[in-house]
């Protein structure tokens, strides 16, 4: 038996006036899968995880998370879901226990002391909870924000280019607890990053995006094969400046 | 449901207790007022009408209730903008009403707190006791902060639609009601025309019915029920408003355009 996905679009088209930021896109991901989405700027990623999270509403097409239709059941989704991005951050005048207390409540979590502390140890940020959230560095707000998108022990996680901000050392340590959160309790991943070699690294399967359509999909050694050598990187370039693979 | 409104309510209480600046905008931008009106107020006493120096201490506490009510729900808003976070909370599982209750709910800690504040200043500096005019007041200040609860559900919406160029709305709004609302003078001052659309404003109302409940002691119910009537129609169109302008902003999709700004 062919099991359900866990993300799914069908079609999926998103029009802003005249510029169609995702244009007719199918994709499926299956559970404990990490899914890359890749593409230049403006080549529709943030624009899909949108769609997916309903932040944004398709101007035709569907958007399925863990079997539910987002439109409908956008709440229930929620619950089960949670995100990260680069581009987000926790309210900078709150210490780092304060921003996650309020957030496990939000998840439902009245007295989530332990789980933000296991938290803060599994990132290595321990040394932070006491302190104003806005006085930490990039890579202790970027492992805070993750502490935060595991919270709600999601099923489903949308990171967007979760380690922008991080020197290799740590992003390395990111990426491993992310490899052995998702292994041991088989969470989905949708993750974007203009890091080829952590695509390589980190995702099972991947879609490239140009002009909001899919261009090239598979994992990241087939991809690569497909392109007769060279590297995810080179592939990433062909394709931004409007080359194709054969 | 309760959880979830709390934890707004607690982020928002955090977020007063770790910063002077949102304290003082709670006490400091009202005492000022307090101490320009009510000084101006004492002289004018000894040189003009007695009873004026009674309606204009009344008037400022009372326009505060409003202001704060109004600035208290907007500004939740807004510092979620400024920090970045309002994506992290659209993909929290809230519903919208939590998110307005529980920003109504701080507009009422604020308003409160403002209003004491300013009534335990103004005894000793001015003589004026606001418990001394009785509980006729009360339901004229509660009208005022369901009027500040439907311009901040307003503001907010238009925050959402057009971002950061539309904060200078969260302090313009209530600048723009003060002149037609008869706060400081009899609604009968204004040009007659001026006069119908004053008259279509809840606070209106609440500032003639307080005046007039500051010199009878007793409420004038016919004012009390127009304020209450309009803000109903107030509330109700401003939920409406902000609900349809959270259609077009996942439309257009500015939510995450707020979140990067």
């Amino acid at each position: 038996m062919t099991p359900s996905p866990v993300l799914e679009a069908r079609e999926l088209t998103k029009r802003f006036g005249e510029v169609t930021a995702v244009d007719s896109l199918s994709f499926e991901v299956l559970r404990g899968e990490i899914f890359g989405i890749l593409g230049a700027n403006g080549a529709g990623k943030t624009t899909t995880i949108q769609l997916l999270l309903g932040l944004t509403t398709p101007t035709s097409g569907e958007a399925r998370v863990l079997g539910m239709d987002i439109r409908t059941e956008r709440r229930r989704i929620l619950q089960r879901v949670n995100f990260s991005s680069a581009y987000t951050a926790l309210p900078a005048n709150l210490t780092v226990r304060q921003n996650l207390r309020v957030f496990a409540r939000l998840y439902g979590d009245r007295r989530a002391e332990e789980k933000i502390a296991s938290l803060l140890a599994l990132l290595e940020v321990s040394e932070t909870a006491d302190r104003v959230t806005g006085g930490l560095s990039s890579g202790q707000q970027t492992r805070v924000n993750l502490c935060k998108a595991f919270l709600n022990d999601p099923e489903v996680l949308f990171l967007d280019e979760p380690t922008a901000s991080l020197d290799p050392d740590i992003a390395e340590k990111v990426r491993n607890v992310l490899r052995g959160i998702q292994r041991e309790r088989r969470v989905t991943i949708l993750y974007t990053s203009h890091n080829m070699g952590e695509i390589e690294r980190m995702c099972d399967r991947v879609i490239f995006l140009a002009k909001g359509r899919i261009v090239v999909e598979g994992t990241p050694g087939e991809i690569v094969a497909r392109a007769k050598g060279g590297s995810l990187e080179e592939v990433f370039v062909r394709i931004a400046r409007g080359g194709e693979l054969p | 449901m309760w959880l979830r409104v709390s934890a707004l309510l607690l982020r928002y209480l955090y977020l007063y207790r770790r910063s002077p600046a949102r304290v003082m905008g709670v006490v400091f931008w009202p005492v000022m007022d307090l101490l320009v009106w009510g000084f101006l107020t004492s002289y004018l006493k000894t040189v003009a009408v007695p009873g004026l120096f009674l309606y204009l201490i009344g008037a400022v506490i009372f326009w505060d209730v409003f202001y704060s009510s109004q600035q208290a729900i907007t500004l939740s808003i807004t510092e979620e903008i400024w920090s970045r976070n309002i994506l992290n909370l659209f993909v929290a599982p809230i519903r919208v009403s939590e998110l307005l209750l529980a920003t109504c709910l701080v507009g009422i800690l604020r308003a409160v707190a403002s209003a004491l504040v300013l009534a335990s200043l103004a005894y000793p500096l001015y003589a004026f006791n606001l418990l001394s005019v009785g509980f006729a007041l009360i339901p004229f200040l509660f009208a005022l902060l369901l009027f500040g609860w439907a311009m901040g559900m307003f503001t907010m919406a238009l925050i959402l639609r057009f971002g950061q160029a539309a904060e200078a709305l969260i302090w313009g709004i209530p600048f723009l009601i003060q002149p037609l609302s008869a706060v400081f003078y009899p609604v009968t001052v204004l040009p007659a025309w001026l006069r119908l659309v004053s008259r279509l404003l809840p606070s209106t109302h609440v500032f003639e019915g307080m005046r007039s409940a500051l010199a009878t002691g007793s409420v004038d119910a016919g004012t009390l029920l127009a304020a209450i009537g309009l803000n109903v129609l107030y509330l109700a169109a401003a939920a409406a408003f902000f609900g349809w302008m959270l259609v077009r902003v996942r439309e257009k999709g500015y939510l995450s355009r707020l979140g990067m700004e």
